[in-house]
């Protein structure tokens, strides 16, 4: 006899998968619709009127040399946070798995930056590298480096890339923690038995079975880069100086919060929603192919 | 179930007591936190207290973006407050939002409580007024910038800390000698675009825009690349890559250095002084903010920053009423007189600032009057009323941008701003169209 995986009936299906669609409609569809429709006009900010353009703001966008520079400067970004985040961290969790005394303590002091706010980590690292009163900086000083990331756009850059990575490693860390301590002993015991090193240990048989975790970090880590970090470049640097560190969704902000230009800020909107979509494709068709499940 | 039943009579006796609940409520949404919020609240009280038809509530709502972008929001969603304060940057944009706002002159009009436009200081009122002159929004803070002088830094220079910084060649050579004599920050500024750009620009009676810096039309477009802006500019640049001028950041950051006495000199508002004067170990000056004496006409006004009370459309004309008498209590000379010497912001009204005076507050005080003779000493020409121009917090931020490229010596003074009136143009184009 055929075993069939089916209802019976024919609604309780939808009935059940109802309140994931609902949410997603609701908090997904809907607003990305009100995005793609509204990038076709130009309104005021209050709604009193507006005007329909077509494709106006998009020309109006790809117009203007520093939006599409700031695809550069997102990409840039976007490369250093998830690299310098996931390495750190993966850095951190293969020591931490290996310390035998006092891994609980370590594990959550390495934990605990996860709980800061973005604007609040925004705000601690500008402390440290005010060019003025910043010990960073006054350290550097001492060396004869002069730091003022409110003039120089690769220190600029290089500091919302710090504060950026610095939040996300605990998040990575955990995830690689628990990847490392999933990985069976036995596999790895018998390589030593066998006289592997350690760097050996872990490029042929740690790396590989982690796979699952480090794409999983890869795809959270490009999101984080592009949307997560706003609060943190809003604190240090508000995009400056000259636009060197306006990511994309920093200028989304810029123009609909700061400008009111809410016609302009729904074509980025529409932009990022295409680009996301593209990197997603991009990450599970051909990165995902790499990955030992 | 006793204490309730206690509490149930208490709650009633109380709503019997106080009629406040019949009251009309009038919802204030502010940017205020801090000292100034409190004493924003200190006043909202005493007008609750002083009568019993109106109850004023005061709600902060962040900073001054976000308060605007709240009562957009709010407008859009059809609950906006009665009154919302705006920074003076947001001007044009709720100017242009007729069917939004309802101007104070209308609403003083129609409550028929006295109301006299001459009463206010021309030079606060006349960045809020249409072109006409009638009252669009209550100014509530206003602020223009000044010159904070470190006396001690200048002994320690061997200068004479009362030497005459009236003009900025004489700035100069006290910036040489302080340079000289080992200073690491000789000279900063808060707010270089509304200093060094927009009150410069009113100081010597050039336009910051075209159209009467936008007070004539929605048409303007950016002339701050002119002749003296570009002189200003070009030597600024020169003495931050001599060291005499240092470079902080886009807001308040050299207030921080300042007060703790590293720098010789700064721009700053004149309502920086509370904060100048609770901080500073050292002994320290205000002076009027210095001009080119080579322009003819220099000095004429400065002009204001801070922020205005406007109206929204759409209450009962009970809530207006309770508005106007709000208006009327803060615009009375008591009320104006102890929020100007406890802040540092403008009277804004003569009354208020005669109040002062007599009090003897500016003798024990020296130099918080500086700010309002600076305004007062002539009248406002069509350059030196305000500035009206939509997307103006981003003009500003692109004028930052391009004054940074200055400081770090990338572009010159001529190309950074020629490249910001281009810049902010578009956006002047932009804002043209969507209130077309």
């Amino acid at each position: 006899m055929e075993k069939r995986v089916v209802f019976d009936n024919r609604w309780l299906p939808y009935l059940l998968v109802a309140p994931q669609l609902l949410v997603t409609f609701v908090f997904f569809f809907w607003p990305a619709g009100q995005a793609i429709y509204q990038s076709a006009f130009i309104p005021d900010p209050f709604g009193l009127k507006t005007q329909f353009v077509g494709f106006g703001n998009f020309e109006y966008l790809f117009g203007n040399r520093f939006y599409r520079e700031s695809f550069f400067t997102t990409a840039v970004f976007s490369v250093l946070v998830t690299v310098s985040a996931m390495c750190f961290a993966l850095w951190l969790a293969v020591l931490a798995d290996r310390v035998i005394k006092g891994s609980g303590t370590y594990r959550t002091l390495l934990i605990w930056p996860y709980a800061v706010a973005p604007a609040i980590a925004g705000v601690l690292w500008l402390f440290m590298f005010n060019p003025f009163t910043g010990i960073v900086a006054w350290s550097l000083s001492q060396f004869g480096y002069d730091w003022n990331h409110n003039l120089d756009g690769g220190q600029a850059m290089a500091l919302v890339v710090a504060a950026s990575a610095w939040k996300q490693i605990s998040y990575n860390f955990l995830f690689f923690l628990a990847g490392l301590q999933a990985i069976p002993k036995s596999v790895i015991e018998a390589a030593a038995i066998d006289g592997a090193s350690f760097a050996r240990r872990f490029w042929t048989i740690i790396f590989p079975l982690l796979s699952p975790t480090t794409f999983f970090l890869l795809v959270v880590n490009v999101i984080y880069a592009f949307f997560d970090t706003f609060g943190v470049i809003h604190t240090i640097t508000q995009g400056g100086p000259q636009q060197s560190t306006t990511i994309l969704v920093y200028k989304v902000f810029a123009d609909g919060f700061v400008g009111q230009d809410l016609g302009s800020s729904a074509a980025q909107s529409v932009v990022l929603l295409v680009l996301v979509g593209i990197l997603t494709v991009v990450q599970f068709r051909f990165i995902e192919r790499r990955v030992h499940y | 179930m006793k204490k309730f039943i206690a509490a149930g009579v208490f709650a009633a006796l109380m709503a019997g007591v106080a009629p406040a609940t019949a009251a009309t409520q009038i919802d204030f949404w502010h940017a205020f936190s801090g000292r100034l919020g409190e004493l924003l609240d200190e006043q909202v009280s005493k007008f609750n207290a002083s009568q019993s038809d109106y109850v004023v509530v005061a709600t902060s709502k962040g900073n001054y973006s976000e308060t605007l972008n709240a009562g957009i929001a709010a407008f859009r969603a059809g609950e906006q407050p009665d009154i919302l304060q705006v920074f003076e940057v947001g001007t044009a944009t709720m100017m242009a939002a007729k069917g939004a706002i309802k101007p104070v002159y209308e609403v003083m009009a129609e409550s028929g409580l006295p109301f006299d436009q001459s009463a206010y200081l021309a030079a606060v009122t006349g960045y809020y007024t249409t072109t006409d002159g009638e009252m669009l929004s209550l100014p509530y803070n206003s602020s223009t910038p000044v010159l904070y002088v470190n006396k001690d830094a200048l002994t320690a220079a061997g200068l004479d800390p009362e030497m005459d910084l009236s003009t900025w060649d004489k700035v100069g050579t006290a910036l040489d000698a302080l340079k000289a004599s080992g200073s690491k920050c000789p000279m900063t500024t808060a707010w270089q675009s509304w200093v060094h750009l927009e009150n410069l620009s009113a100081y010597h009676n050039v336009p910051f825009a075209t159209k009467d810096n936008g007070f004539a039309g929605l048409d303007t477009e950016l002339a701050l690349n002119g002749d003296v802006q570009v002189k200003h500019i070009e030597t600024f640049g020169q003495w931050a890559k001599d060291g005499k001028f240092i470079y902080s950041g886009r807001r308040n950051e050299g207030g921080a250095t300042f007060r703790a006495g590293e720098c010789g000199l700064f721009t700053e508002s004149s309502a920086g002084y509370a904060g100048v004067k609770n901080e500073a170990t050292f002994d320290f000056a205000i002076r009027p903010l210095p001009y080119w004496s080579e322009v003819d006409g220099a000095p004429q006004n400065t002009i204001i920053g801070g922020a205005s009370l406007w109206v929204m459309e759409g209450q009962t004309p009970e809530e207006y009423k309770g508005v106007a008498a709000f208006f009327n209590f803060l615009s009375s000379s008591d009320i104006q007189a102890k929020w100007h010497q406890d802040t540092g912001y403008l009277p804004i009204t003569m009354a208020a600032y005669e109040a002062t005076k007599a009090s003897g507050f500016y003798d024990e005080n020296p130099g918080t009057d500086i700010a309002i003779i600076q305004m007062t000493g002539k009248a406002p020409t069509a350059n030196s009323k305000g500035l009206r121009l939509g997307s103006f917090d981003q003009i500003r931020g692109i004028i930052d941008e391009e004054l940074e490229g200055v400081w770090n010596g990338s572009k010159t003074a001529k190309e950074a701003l020629d490249s910001a009136a281009v810049r902010g143009d578009e956006l002047l184009r932009r804002f043209e169209q969507a209130n077309r």
